[in-house]
């Protein structure tokens, strides 16, 4: 899958791509943290967002899944131009995103955060004339997940009481509940030891099979490994795009960023 | 990667306790009348199931979805006007509705308020809904004694319940039908009520309660989510305000005031808002010390305040949170190693209780001059003697039951440690 994809150019704007982010601006008050951002990604690609700390990256995942509006310029989604929609608008139209920052419903269940994440996108919306613990594809889709991100054991701990490594598997799970189609994951792996983040990533590759995925994480072989292509974003603006050979060799690149901070 | 076939169904011995739960109940509620039958007591059951009623639809919105409203008795007081105008249009026009249907029409009139006002109002949570919710129900307040051809100004609307069509030859004129009327709807109410927790918008509105940040990034509005919620919750206040004026046979401005909706929520809290039956419990406790202590002491209000303040500072989670605490340690059987620290507590407890009974008594009358009887003892709010007992009631019983207390923690510690290691508790 991935291989075939890394052959087109990401560059190529039009239908195949899945995210298209085109001239977006954003300020908060008068300080301007993204500026001119360009970034597209086709279709079943994984393509992963480096930059330093304080970059954008997370604010561009705001921007793009509806948590924030761009002061100008446009984003689209499969071809839809998304920007200005609200969240839960842009997540119905098959875009998922987790936090950097674990973001779970503490007080419910394992069990019940997954089933929860599920519930829309199975179609079952805002019923209230069904019983929620009869509906046989929920409950198989909410035991899957459980058993994909490993935490069936925990499922009736309720998510606040989840070790550190534990509620980010969950916000992956979360993330990938509704089945959506355009994944986006803010630093997954962060604070975890060295197994945990391998478990962490053969679990993302796995999930994110035949998906769209876009990922900012910081340790630099998982990105070399995982990515079909790169972006690096500096001060809110992407410096390169590309495969991670492409990448490795950019002048640019190697002075703003892999420079001083390689691996 | 074939899921593990994981079943969700709970054992056979948990739908047996479950169903047994709830027929225990409705048996309680068909045989109470027949044990007290006094006129009293049947008052106070039909009161305490209205409360229940209205307790529990304020927790759709405190403890289900996380919305402090302090404007329910909005929806209850409109509800009991819409019962009695149905109850009046009923007998003037011939209808054929006999009275066990009016509370219905409460609902619905809880219901449409809801629905006009509901969106606005649940457009954001936290602060600005309980702020709004304040306004709103001002508003409707003053609103009832001016618009007086609805609300009938100070007077309020009267009806005259046995005036409907009878129905199994019942007049409901006798308290005893009238209690039947409010048990039915009390069990309906309930059922449906616990049903919704257990339907996607029940468990979604948990979501929204829990982080309505994030439930956006699965696919749900949160207003929506709290819109409907807040409909539910506005269509059972508008049940129970139903039954209150079948009960009563008026409906006036009080039953839709600042009163009333802080009684709502002082009940619900109490009981304790994470559990369903939480709101259950506190609607008893409080409709029986309002009963109680109305006719003891002209300061009643004071001790529900105190009663608040204990409640949210040292048990936030409420009665049914206290209950439940215990679990586990019942199912680790550890229980029993707390109870004798339980059991030495008592008493300096209940000499501090005293003293500060004693001690809001002796300032409350020390001007009046009346003469205090607690629990048959007379005293003196002049005489220095009651200032002293009450002091060293108050002064001794805190400094002793402070020990006891600490007693109760360092038990109810080691307790829950064995509990953890054998597995009862996370
Ligand atoms: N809501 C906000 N208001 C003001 N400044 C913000 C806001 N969100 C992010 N920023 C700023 O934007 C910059 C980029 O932040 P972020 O996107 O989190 O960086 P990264 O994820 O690349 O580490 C930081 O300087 C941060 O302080
Ligand atoms: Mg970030």
């Amino acid at each position: 899958m991935s291989g075939a994809v890394s052959g087109m150019s990401g560059a190529v704007p039009g239908k195949s791509a899945a995210i298209e982010v085109r001239a977006v601006e954003k300020r908060f008050g008068n300080v301007g943290i993204i500026r001119d951002l360009n970034l597209s990604v086709a279709k079943g690609e994984r393509h992963a967002v480096i930059g330093p700390n304080g970059a954008g990256k997370s604010t561009t995942f705001n921007l793009i899944s509806g948590h924030i509006k761009p002061t100008s310029g446009e984003v689209k989604l499969n071809g839809d131009v998304i920007s200005g929609l609200r969240p839960f608008e842009i997540n119905r139209r098959g875009l998922s995103r987790s936090f950097q920052v674990t973001n779970v419903f503490a007080r419910m269940s394992v069990w019940e955060n997954v089933r929860c994440a599920v519930l829309w996108a199975t179609g079952h919306r805002y019923a209230f004339w069904k019983n929620v613990d009869s509906l046989p594809e929920v409950r198989e889709r909410t035991a899957q997940i459980l058993d994909d991100i490993h935490l069936t054991h925990r499922r009736d701990v309720p998510a606040g009481l989840l070790t550190y490594a534990e509620q980010r598997e969950l916000e992956i799970g979360i993330t990938i509940a509704s089945g959506a189609t355009v994944v986006m994951l803010d630093e997954p792996t962060a604070g975890m030891s060295h197994a945990e983040t391998d478990r962490a990533v053969s679990l993302i590759r796995r999930l994110t099979e035949g998906k769209t995925l876009v990922i900012v994480e910081h340790d630099m072989s998982v990105v070399f490994g995982l990515a079909d292509r790169i972006s690096v974003l500096v001060y809110g603006h992407i410096i390169a795009s590309g495969t991670p050979e492409e990448i490795r060799r950019d002048p640019k690149v190697k002075e703003a960023y892999l420079g001083e901070e390689a691996h | 990667m074939t899921a593990k076939p994981i079943s969700t169904s709970k054992p056979a011995g948990d739908g047996l306790r479950f169903y047994g739960v709830w027929l225990i109940g409705i048996a309680a509620l068909i045989v109470l009348p027949l044990i007290f039958s006094s006129g009293g007591s049947l008052t106070s059951f039909s009161l305490i199931g209205i409360a229940i009623v209205f307790a529990l639809s304020y927790n759709i919105l405190l403890g289900q979805t996380g919305l402090l409203s302090f404007g329910h008795a909005v929806h209850y007081g409109l509800g009991g006007f819409a019962a009695c105008h149905m109850m009046n249009a009923v007998v003037s026009h011939g209808w054929p509705i006999p009275l066990p249907f009016i509370p219905l029409f409460g609902g619905i009139g809880g219901l449409v308020f809801a629905i006009i006002i509901g969106w606005v109002m649940t457009k954001r949570a936290g602060t600005v809904f309980a702020m709004i919710s304040l306004g709103i129900g001002e508003l409707v307040a003053s609103s009832s004694l001016i618009l007086r051809s609805v609300f009938g100004g100070e007077a309020g609307i009267t009806t005259d319940r046995t005036a409907l069509p009878k129905m199994f030859g019942w007049s409901f004129g006798p308290q005893v039908q009238v209690y039947y009327v409010i048990a039915f709807w009390l069990v309906l109410s309930a059922i449906a009520m616990y049903a919704l927790t257990r339907t996607p918008l029940g468990r979604i509105s948990n979501a929204v309660r829990d982080n309505p940040e994030r439930v956006q990034f699965i696919g749900y509005d949160p207003h929506v989510v709290r819109y409907l919620a807040y409909c539910f919750a506005g269509f059972f206040a508008g049940v129970a305000g139903g039954l209150t004026a079948i009960n009563f046979e008026i409906a006036n401005s009080a039953l839709l005031g600042a009163i009333q909706s802080g009684l709502v929520l002082f009940s619900t809290f109490i009981g304790g808002i994470a559990y369903f039956f939480g709101p259950i419990l506190g609607a008893i406790l409080v409709t029986y010390l309002q009963l109680g202590l109305t006719g003891l002491t002209s300061v009643w209000q004071l001790y529900f305040g105190i009663i608040f303040i204990g409640i949210v500072m040292f048990a936030p989670g409420g009665i049914a949170g206290l209950l439940m605490m215990h679990r586990p340690l019942v199912r680790a059987g550890t229980l029993w190693t707390v109870i004798p620290s339980y059991l030495v507590a008592v008493v300096p407890t209940v000499a501090l209780a005293c003293g500060v009974i004693l001690t809001i008594e002796t300032v409350a009358r020390y001007s009046g001059g009346d003469p205090i009887n607690l629990f048959g003892i007379p005293f003196n709010a002049k005489s220095p003697v009651t200032w002293v007992a009450a002091a060293v009631l108050v002064v001794g019983g805190a400094f002793v039951a402070r020990l006891t207390w600490r007693r109760i923690a360092d038990a109810w510690d080691r307790a829950a440690t064995v509990a953890r290691d054998r597995g009862y508790l996370a």
